[in-house]
């Protein structure tokens, strides 16, 4: 029986995303998807449908950044706004990590995760995947020993980036008169 | 790929072709060509980076106190079909640490130091002497072990790219000895005077890829070049190679640039040239293969042209990888008075160098150190008026105003599609911008944002697809349960039901006794 609704359910959700909404999908594909409800919706996709309805502001998502609320703004046809700081601020990017020796494998914390990224079982040691961790911070309030920190996610040499050029930074270096007077052809 | 596209590229170098824009640069590259290659002394210390390739940071696999011998693997690379980091020579690894290697940034990055022993003391080497007749796929996997990267200066891994060409098949090998970046002269040296080793490498890349021709790229001005690669080749006797002279105009160098002009083909954006039956190779990465292959020996060193008016005796030199930059300036006669700027590559490509205590890396072809009176004089940023330069200079057929104009402006998705991903960051555009735009910085930072952005756009996806997962299964828990509990109602139902019934036929057979 379980399997039988089950594929009712993957069926209604083919259907769903045929009929969906456009102006929905677009505005999900510029949240973040740290599904972390400081926007005071359950979760991205829930916010989306607000945005679409008409019923959130689109300056509630402190992950997306000013950022998001220009794209966002930029979308529906409205001007941007200030962030509204009644939902957070907007964080350096962090990952949930377990100290593993404290852990006393309650599963409360894998309840708590939006997007399955602790691994566990009861009376079990439980672990983040660090890769598929959002850092929305909603595994931390249940852990009932404290055990979950959150450490920041720095950047290393492999995903470093090249920052905005200086008004006077130059490209290349050379010499304006080697540019030989046959030249450019 | 089109069939006629990769007809056509079997005629390579029949007859040159052109690429759109570039531009012709004074060469500067006679004063580091005049002394003969000589190799760096050992330093006291070798500073090893561990990000020495394209594609990430390899892993270390040893210890500090750990005793090496010259050619022992100590960093391990995987991805991209890999490319491993080898000992440069004999004796102890004294520290794993993190300090600044050779990066834009300036970062730091982790580093594997060996004080020599001084006795250079190779490992067992293994070499495939019998490789004319060898398996292609064992050859392949000896350049897949020897740390082979692309030498001329992108460090992707050479391994990668003979695999993908064995296994999608392959008819011309181009060899890239048309350097054209301005005063760097590390191929020219290496094609004058180990032209044996780059004929050699040649059949050996033949071998291992299947290829049935080679076609050695150089400029039209390089004499003494094209004199000692004939020497080679003909002292090979291998009719399957040939030498083409090439147009000098910068950046002609470039992989997609030579091969437009050897074929008339432009490489598809985001395509490779394998897609047209093509493999490049830069000459100094061909040398490597036949020292690999034939000699057993990985990738150690490499040669770095040290020049410029700010050098007192320019040259080119062999440097173990890890030999720190000023050891190198030191052989060379050390800084002139008036030296006013370290570059690490060429003037159009190149960029500043922090120090010069960091190590030579598998990427540097050379170190330029200027005079003030060599250096663009910085001016001050105009308005963009519109006149077209830039894209008329541009080699990979680009709008750079426009891109630049997307990049300011935050729109990556239409700078993508403008094909900013395409921009060989070559800096022509820069150059003859008459508004000293600094365009190429601005290409440089909105290619890394566009790199960032798409790993955040997939990592967003993944979190999306894991979230509407984890949805369902809880929709799916939930209507179970209240499946179940529906179930439950409906057995207790039924059951009251029966009972009912047998109520009711109790009292009946009990009214029929009183009758
Ligand atoms: S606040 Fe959190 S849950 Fe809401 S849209 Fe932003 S990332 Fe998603
Ligand atoms: S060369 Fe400079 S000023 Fe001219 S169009 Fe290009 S960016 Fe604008
Ligand atoms: S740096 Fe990029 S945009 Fe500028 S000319 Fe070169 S390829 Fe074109």
């Amino acid at each position: 029986m379980g399997g039988l609704s089950g594929l009712g359910l993957g069926w209604a959700a083919c259907r769903f995303h045929i009929e969906s909404d456009p102006v929905l999908e677009r505005i999900e594909a510029l949240l973040p998807q740290t599904q972390c409800g400081q926007c005071n919706y359950p979760g991205c996709r829930p916010y989306a449908e607000a945005l679409a309805n008409g019923d959130a502001a689109v300056n509630q998502c402190p992950p997306g950044g000013e950022a998001g609320i220009r794209a966002l703004a930029d979308l529906l046809g409205i001007e941007p706004m200030p962030f509204d700081p009644g939902n957070g601020e907007e964080k350096p990017k962090t990952v949930a990590r377990i100290d593993e020796l404290a852990c006393i494998g309650c599963t409360l914390c894998i309840q708590a995760c939006p997007v399955d990224a602790i691994l566990g079982a009861t009376k079990q040691m439980h672990t983040v995947i660090e890769s598929e961790c959002t850092g929305c911070d909603l595994c931390l309030p249940p852990c009932p020993v404290d055990c979950i920190e959150k450490v920041i996610r720095y950047p290393d040499v492999d995903d470093w980036r090249w920052s905005i050029p200086r008004p006077t930074a130059s490209g290349a270096t050379m010499a304006a008169n080697e540019i030989l007077p046959a030249g450019q052809h | 790929m089109h069939i006629d596209s990769v007809e056509q590229a079997r005629n390579a170098g029949e007859q040159l072709h052109h690429f759109h824009g570039g531009l012709h640069l004074r060469h500067n590259k006679k004063i580091s060509c005049e002394t003969p290659l000589a190799q760096v002394p050992l330093p006291p210390l070798l500073f090893v980076p561990l990000l020495q390739q394209y594609g990430g940071e390899a892993e270390a696999t040893v210890e500090t106190g750990q005793k090496v011998l010259k050619g022992n693997e100590i960093g391990c690379f995987t991805h991209l079909g890999g490319g491993c980091v080898h000992a440069p020579t004999s004796g102890t690894v004294t520290a794993v640490i993190h300090r600044a290697i050779s990066h834009p940034s300036g970062a730091d990055g982790c580093c594997i130091v060996i004080e020599p022993d001084g006795l250079d003391r190779w490992e067992e080497l293994e070499p495939i002497p019998n490789w004319p007749d060898a398996d292609p796929a064992l050859l392949r996997e000896k350049i897949r072990n020897s740390g082979i990267v692309g030498l001329g200066g992108a460090v992707f891994p050479t391994a990668f790219k003979t695999d993908d060409a064995a296994r999608q098949g392959i008819h011309t090998l181009i060899l890239n000895g048309a350097e054209c970046e301005p005063y760097i002269s590390c191929d020219e040296m290496l094609m004058r005077e180990q032209a044996d080793s780059i004929v050699l490498g040649a059949r050996v890349l033949l071998r291992a890829t299947g290829a049935t021709r080679t076609i050695i790229a150089i400029e039209d001005q390089m004499g003494a070049v094209n004199q000692a690669l004939k020497q080679a080749v003909k002292s090979a006797g291998d009719d399957r190679i040939e030498i083409i002279k090439v147009t000098t105009i910068y950046p002609e160098g470039g992989e997609k640039q030579l091969i437009q002009v050897l074929t008339g083909l432009e490489v598809p954006s985001g395509g490779w040239p394998v897609d047209l039956g093509l493999l490049c190779q830069n000459v100094a990465t061909a040398t490597a293969v036949a020292r690999a292959v034939v000699e057993g020996k990985p990738l150690l060193e490499r040669i770095v042209t040290v020049t410029g008016n700010g050098i007192r005796k320019p040259r080119n030199l062999v440097a173990r990888i890890g030999t720190p930059i000023s050891d190198l300036v030191e052989q060379c006669g050390g800084y002139a008075n008036d030296v006013a700027r370290l570059v690490l590559g060429g003037p159009m490509m190149g960029y500043a160098l922090n120090s010069d205590a960091n190590p030579v890396i598998k990427a540097t072809n050379g170190i330029l150190a200027l005079t003030a009176r060599d250096i663009r004089p910085l001016q001050a940023e105009m308005p963009c008026i519109r006149c077209g330069e830039c894209a008329r200079v541009c080699p990979a057929v680009l709008l750079p105003q426009q891109l630049n104009w997307l990049i300011r402006n935050e729109q990556w998705d239409d700078a993508a599609e403008h094909g900013l991903a395409d921009c060989i960051e070559c800096g022509c555009c820069d150059f003859v911008c008459p508004s000293h735009i600094p365009l190429v910085s601005w290409f440089r930072f909105g290619k890394s944002e566009l790199h960032a952005l798409a790993i955040e756009r997939k990592q967003a996806e993944t979190a999306k697809r894991r979230y509407e997962a984890r949805e369902a299964r809880l929709l799916r828990i939930q209507h179970e349960r209240r499946q179940q509990l529906e179930e439950k109602k409906q057995a207790l139902r039924g059951a009251s039901g029966k009972r009912k019934k047998l109520a009711e036929a109790i009292s009946r057979a009990r009214q029929d006794r009183k009758q």
